[in-house]
């Protein structure tokens, strides 16, 4: 984003030294709001789209059909159950901590939103390319943690508190993992800068962290389900568990100040999926494009410049692309495994996932200083592990065959033609 | 370097205005019809039975403290990863290797200690004096 505040005090104001212009603050305050309302734009009409993505994968995998009522295939239900709880009646009850009530839903979506700053989308696409990047994502989410925390303390309710408290626990817990399987980044990056991480990578997928070694891999899956827990999805939803808690921390909250919740909770997911794409699986790079053009080719364009237009979006569609998938995956484990217990969840987190990431750490460390980077022992490395990889897909693949083949007959009728696969579709 | 914080500023507040706007904009938009049981906290449908605020798990606070422990060295090691791989490149990489590794290892030992104490389980033992197992 700065790159372009300055191209565009260049080529408006025609000032090439934008440091010493005294209204270059202006451009920059522009740009930054202009920057955050298009990312709350984006988290708008990411979060609304996806309740319907996932509601109807969830009809999908347990056979029923979903919401399919407001608009083509039910496409619009979020646009209604926004407007509803726009319209409806904002209890707060006698009870209540009323200061601290109405904190908390801000306090849980600065916290979320707050992400996006340093969040990567394409090569200039950026908010703010801060130097400490990674470490100011880890903290700023912790500001959700506080909000939840709030919500479940100030709504006086048992469910709340239990809620509340069980959902700290959580998430404090799976930070530790978060930050040790980044740590695995910040070590082969060498920055943690969100940015210059994508930069240390490449396009092609043998560039990919996630291909560099076997510790890289384990740390890549160690990540996801750390993260897992970190937005509260299944198997990891105990803050909410519907058939224990009720409803968990937002129990008391009704009409908007509910919304923000969940709102926040969906938008959480794009970032979950945005941190695996850009620490580990190259984030925007362009395969064949190095993003030093990229760069060359802003500032040496004096005026418009169709070429870094065009790579700016296909940056931001790979980027989009590979962090939709994540996101996609993620929805499907949700409706695929069932709750852990508190103490399977506790369990998990500290005797398996902290030794793990340890050990990545470790083994990373050891493969840094033995084995010499872009030698032929590292390629032959990263092409083993690509193997692995394709291997897991496969196996993927092989498994909804294997279901399609199953209940053969059944698709048959429902699709009236032979099918390869069970048929993957949302509507 | 100013203007980057600063977007981190501008961000929280467009994030909290975003949430007021909503908020004030519903006011004049919902009903509001006064009801007593409406003020009520949800307890299942019955009358509430005393308040929320009560002792707790101390569990819970175990795990709390476990928690900074092992997030300010998280905070501590973070920085020394990044300079690895410059040191890497200077012919230094194993002394900051070691470093590292000395430094997780304190880190390991405490995790080691609470899980040998028992803290990392959910649930315990109770002996049959009632005492709990340690």
């Amino acid at each position: 984003m700065r790159q372009i505040a300055d191209w565009i005090i260049l080529n408006l104001f025609g000032v090439a030294d934008a440091g010493s212009w005294p209204y270059s603050w202006l451009v920059y305050l522009g740009m930054m709001v202009f920057a955050a309302v298009l990312a709350i734009t984006f988290v708008a009409i990411f979060a609304g789209p996806v309740t319907w993505v996932e509601r109807r994968v969830a009809g999908r995998i347990m056979s029923r059909l979903g919401p399919n009522r407001v608009g083509p295939q039910g496409f619009l239900q979020w646009l209604a159950d926004g407007l509803k709880n726009l319209l409806k009646e904002d209890l707060i009850p006698d009870a209540a901590d009323r200061p601290l009530f109405r904190l908390a839903p801000h306090l849980v979506w600065m916290g979320m939103f707050g992400a996006f700053v340093v969040l990567p989308f394409g090569a200039h696409l950026v908010a703010a390319d801060l130097n400490v990047g990674l470490l100011y994502i880890l903290a700023i989410t912790s500001l959700v943690v506080l909000g939840l925390l709030m919500a479940g303390w100030a709504s006086n309710s048992k469910w709340a508190l239990y809620g509340g408290i069980r959902s700290t626990a959580q998430l404090v817990s799976y930070e530790i993992p978060t930050a040790f399987s980044l740590m695995v980044i910040v070590i082969l990056a060498g920055t943690l800068s969100t940015q210059e991480i994508v930069r240390a990578q490449g396009g092609w997928p043998w560039d990919w962290f996630v291909f560099r070694n076997p510790f890289t891999f384990l740390a890549f899956f160690l990540l996801m389900t750390s993260s897992l827990a970190e937005g509260n999805r299944v198997p990891f939803d105990l803050p909410e568990a519907e058939s224990e808690l009720v409803a968990g921390y937002n129990i008391e909250y009704s009409g908007m100040r509910f919304l923000f919740f969940l709102f926040a909770e969906w938008a959480n997911l794009w970032i979950m999926a945005a941190i695996g794409t850009f620490c580990f699986l190259g984030g925007w790079q362009i395969p064949g494009v190095s993003p030093d053009a990229i760069d060359a080719l802003l500032a040496r364009s004096h005026g418009w410049s169709w070429s870094w237009v065009g790579l700016q979006a296909l940056s931001f569609a790979i980027f989009a692309i590979k962090a939709s998938w994540l996101v996609f995956v993620v929805i499907q484990i949700r409706w695929t495994l069932p709750r852990l217990r508190v103490d399977q969840l506790m369990i998990a987190c500290w005797k398996y996932l902290v030794p793990m990431t340890l050990v990545c750490i470790l083994g990373v460390l050891a493969m840094a200083l033995l084995i010499p980077q872009g030698g032929v022992l590292d390629y032959l490395i990263r092409g083993l592990m690509m193997v692995v990889g394709g291997a897991l897909v496969a196996l993927f693949l092989w498994r909804a065959r294997v279901n399609y083949m199953l209940a053969r007959d059944s698709y048959r009728k429902m699709e009236g033609r032979e099918l390869w696969f069970p048929p993957y579709r949302l509507v | 370097m100013a203007v980057d914080f600063a977007t981190v500023l501008i961000f929280l507040a467009v994030a909290s205005a975003f949430v007021a706007v909503a908020l004030l904009l519903g006011r004049f938009l919902r009903p509001k019809v006064a009801e007593p049981d409406k003020g009520s906290i949800y307890e299942c449908g019955e009358r509430p039975i005393g308040t929320a605020r009560f002792n707790f798990n101390p569990r819970f606070y175990v795990i709390a403290l476990v928690f900074i422990i092992f997030e300010v060295e998280v905070a501590l090691t973070f920085p020394v990863a990044v300079a690895f791989n410059h040191w890497l490149g200077g012919g230094r990489g194993t002394l900051a290797a070691v470093e590292i590794v000395l430094f997780l290892l304190v880190l390991v030992a405490g995790l080691a200690y609470v899980w040998a104490k028992g803290d990392l389980d959910w649930i315990r033992e109770v002996r049959s004096d009632g005492e709990e197992n340690r």
